[in-house]
């Protein structure tokens, strides 16, 4: 019989806190490559499984992307209203910059914004059609009301037998094997 | 205990039945009689939408009521009355979720939703209120062999702008809010063609502690870039006036009390969809009295500006000295429309002062009965601003009368069916509560620090 190769091991908990304190656990033992999944967001949960806001390159991203658009905003403006395309409105000086502010606001907030989502989405590699985790039936609830921590096979410290030990110790409700 | 305030959420729930009873709603529910009547009803308003606007197309505006000297009629009155309905939804999303008012997570969904509607029925009137749609977009900048560029200091290039983004962020930030909640109705769905779509629009959600770390902070940043643009919306369409320089319009009250009245007109409209809604949907243990009372003093806060801005134009107009504004006063006071400014102060003043009342606050009715007539009250302010500036100006000899024709009735009425069609889609297909932000309300929830 072929044996199909191990994704991790997910061990299922029934509250946030049974799960915060099984990844902080689980991190202590010297895992590093886990994951936790709950149906909502635990401030808690990202440092337990070693997740530190300075890893959180989301501001970052939406930061470029709001310096970006404000100077796109502005440098388009003067393109356009002093070089390419000169009016005289009312007497007003072709590079007019009070009135170019507004569209400079919008186009930071607007380039802001598109960042912050679309990076978001990138690095948490979304959209994701097929994931191994969605293998396990029961891992349906983890968008309801359960909680699952898993230990990935990639981990150095990775062994069939006693990661599956280990985590039985942390009192899961559950524990399915993962295949990829 | 009467004077206990109600819970944002009625105790007794985990989070499997808060799970279960929003998202049976979308799932498991059949669709009733009431849906298909409102919903037909509703249809068949954007049908005569686009009536009115075919025929728009192929007559030009000279069908409606607009004339010289009232070039702005109808379409920039609804404009700025529907755009104003949409800041109660990113206030409640955005500004709200800074300030750490969790009772918002009840109702910022819909609220969102009614924003985006609320946008793009606004969005219809400046996309069509030259009769000739097909010439937009020269609005926007783009090298073109026309050779010509849009001019960028006016006030009505800035709104193409400041609309735009607002709808992509208030899209953006509705979607993303929704992605958990798609996910929810992915795994809860038994139908494999539903299923498969929710799935689609889940994008493979899994609740991974470094995705919501990532989705949180990204909300977050959504929320800080939300609140000043929701304020500039309406601050910019309020420059629409008042860089011109026709009485009434050259003031510099509008910016804020243009916002205010638009918070105004927003919280009115979600009071009169969330009362009938958790009523027919029995959500009154997520949508309780709190909900209500809260929003109702919204109301009564941002009335009160909207009145001070009343006060102050009269004001101003009077101690200005200027002969022009005086006539505005007076016009508004004792010219053709004033049975209309009349009716305005009523609606907009007088009948929120009710809302200083605990029973009135509390009484579902009556505040759908407030909420309606403060729509009616803002509605009719731009109205006035509009309609009595531009009839009476500066020379006598160029005065005239506006009258609103069938076809402005038509459009008016149209944007509304669209809206609630948009609505009625909205709360059948899609959980009209955020799931996720009810789990974070439970008290189970909650984990000790390290």
């Amino acid at each position: 019989m072929k044996t199909l190769p191990i994704y991790g091991i997910m061990a299922e908990f029934p509250s946030a806190q049974a799960l915060v304190d099984a990844a902080r656990r689980t991190h202590e033992a010297g895992y590093r490559k886990i994951d936790a999944y709950s149906p909502f967001p635990v401030e808690e949960l990202g440092e337990a499984i070693g997740f530190h806001s300075k890893d959180n390159y989301v501001p970052l991203v939406a930061l470029i992307g709001a310096i970006t658009g404000g100077l796109t905003g502005y440098l388009m403006q003067y393109y356009i209203a002093v070089i390419s395309y000169p009016v005289n409105v009312g007497g007003r000086p072709y590079h007019s910059w009070p009135s170019f502010i507004i569209v400079t606001f919008e186009m930071t907030i607007l380039f802001g914004a598109i960042s912050a989502v679309f990076g978001m989405l990138a690095l948490n590699g979304l959209p994701m059609p097929y994931h191994p985790v969605f293998n396990v039936p029961r891992f349906a609830f983890a968008t309801k009301d359960r909680f699952f921590l898993m230990v990935f096979s990639t981990d150095p410290k990775y062994d069939t037998q006693g990661t599956r030990k280990f985590l039985e110790s942390l009192g899961p409700q559950s524990i399915s094997e993962v295949p990829s | 205990m009467a004077n206990q305030p109600s819970p944002v959420i009625e105790p007794g729930y985990t989070f499997g039945t808060v799970t279960d009873k929003i998202s049976s709603i979308v799932l498991t529910r059949p669709t009733t009689n009431g849906w298909i009547v409102g919903f037909a009803a509703a249809f068949m308003l954007t049908m005569m939408l686009l009536y009115a606007l075919g025929y728009l197309f192929l007559r030009g505006v000279g069908i409606w009521g607009i004339n010289i000297p009232v070039g702005w009629g109808f379409a920039i009155i609804n404009f700025v009355w529907w755009i104003g309905i949409g800041h109660a939804g990113t206030l409640i999303s955005a500004i709200l979720l800074l300030l750490r008012q969790s009772w918002r997570n009840s109702i910022n969904r819909f609220a969102e939703a009614m924003t985006l509607f609320a946008v793009a029925s606004a969005g219809i009137f400046p996309g069509v209120h030259t009769g000739r749609p097909w010439l937009d977009y020269w609005m926007f900048p783009y090298p073109n062999t026309m050779n010509y560029w849009p001019q960028f200091r006016s006030p009505l290039i800035w709104d193409v702008f400041a609309v735009s983004t607002y709808f992509t962020v208030s899209l953006m930030f509705w979607f993303v809010g929704l992605i958990p909640d798609l996910a929810t109705l992915r795994d809860r769905s038994d139908n494999k063609y539903l299923k498969s779509i929710y799935g689609l629009f889940a994008m493979g959600w899994r609740g991974s502690a470094r995705h919501w770390a990532r989705y949180e902070m990204a909300y977050l940043l959504l929320a800080g870039l939300a609140t000043p643009l929701v304020l500039s919306v309406h601050t910019v369409v309020s420059f629409d006036f008042a860089v011109a320089i026709v009485p009434g319009w050259h003031t510099t009250i509008f910016p804020p009390y243009f916002v205010a009245g638009a918070i105004y007109s927003g919280f009115a409209m979600v009071l009169m969809l969330a009362i009938p809604i958790r009523k027919i949907y029995g959500l009154e243990d997520f949508i309780t009295d709190r909900h209500l009372q809260n929003s109702a003093k919204v109301m009564l806060a941002t009335g009160w500006i909207v009145a001070y801005g009343y006060a102050i134009e009269a004001f101003m107009g009077w101690y200005g000295g200027n002969r022009y504004d005086q006539t505005l006063l007076w016009n508004r006071l004792h010219g053709p429309y004033s049975f209309w400014y009349y009716s305005l102060l009523i609606c907009n003043l007088a009948a929120p002062q009710l809302l200083w009342i605990r029973k009135m606050r509390t009484n579902p009715i009556w505040l759908f009965l407030i909420s309606l007539i403060i729509l009616v009250g803002m509605w009719l302010e731009r109205f006035v601003i509009i309609v009595i500036s531009l009839t009476r100006d500066f020379l006598p000899s160029s005065w005239g009368m506006y009258y609103p024709t069938r076809w402005d009735w038509m459009t008016y009425a149209g944007t509304i069916g669209l809206f609630l069609s948009a609505m009625f889609l909205f709360v059948r297909i899609l959980p009209m509560i955020s799931i996720f932000e009810m789990r974070t309300l439970l008290p189970e929830a909650e984990v000790k620090p390290e």
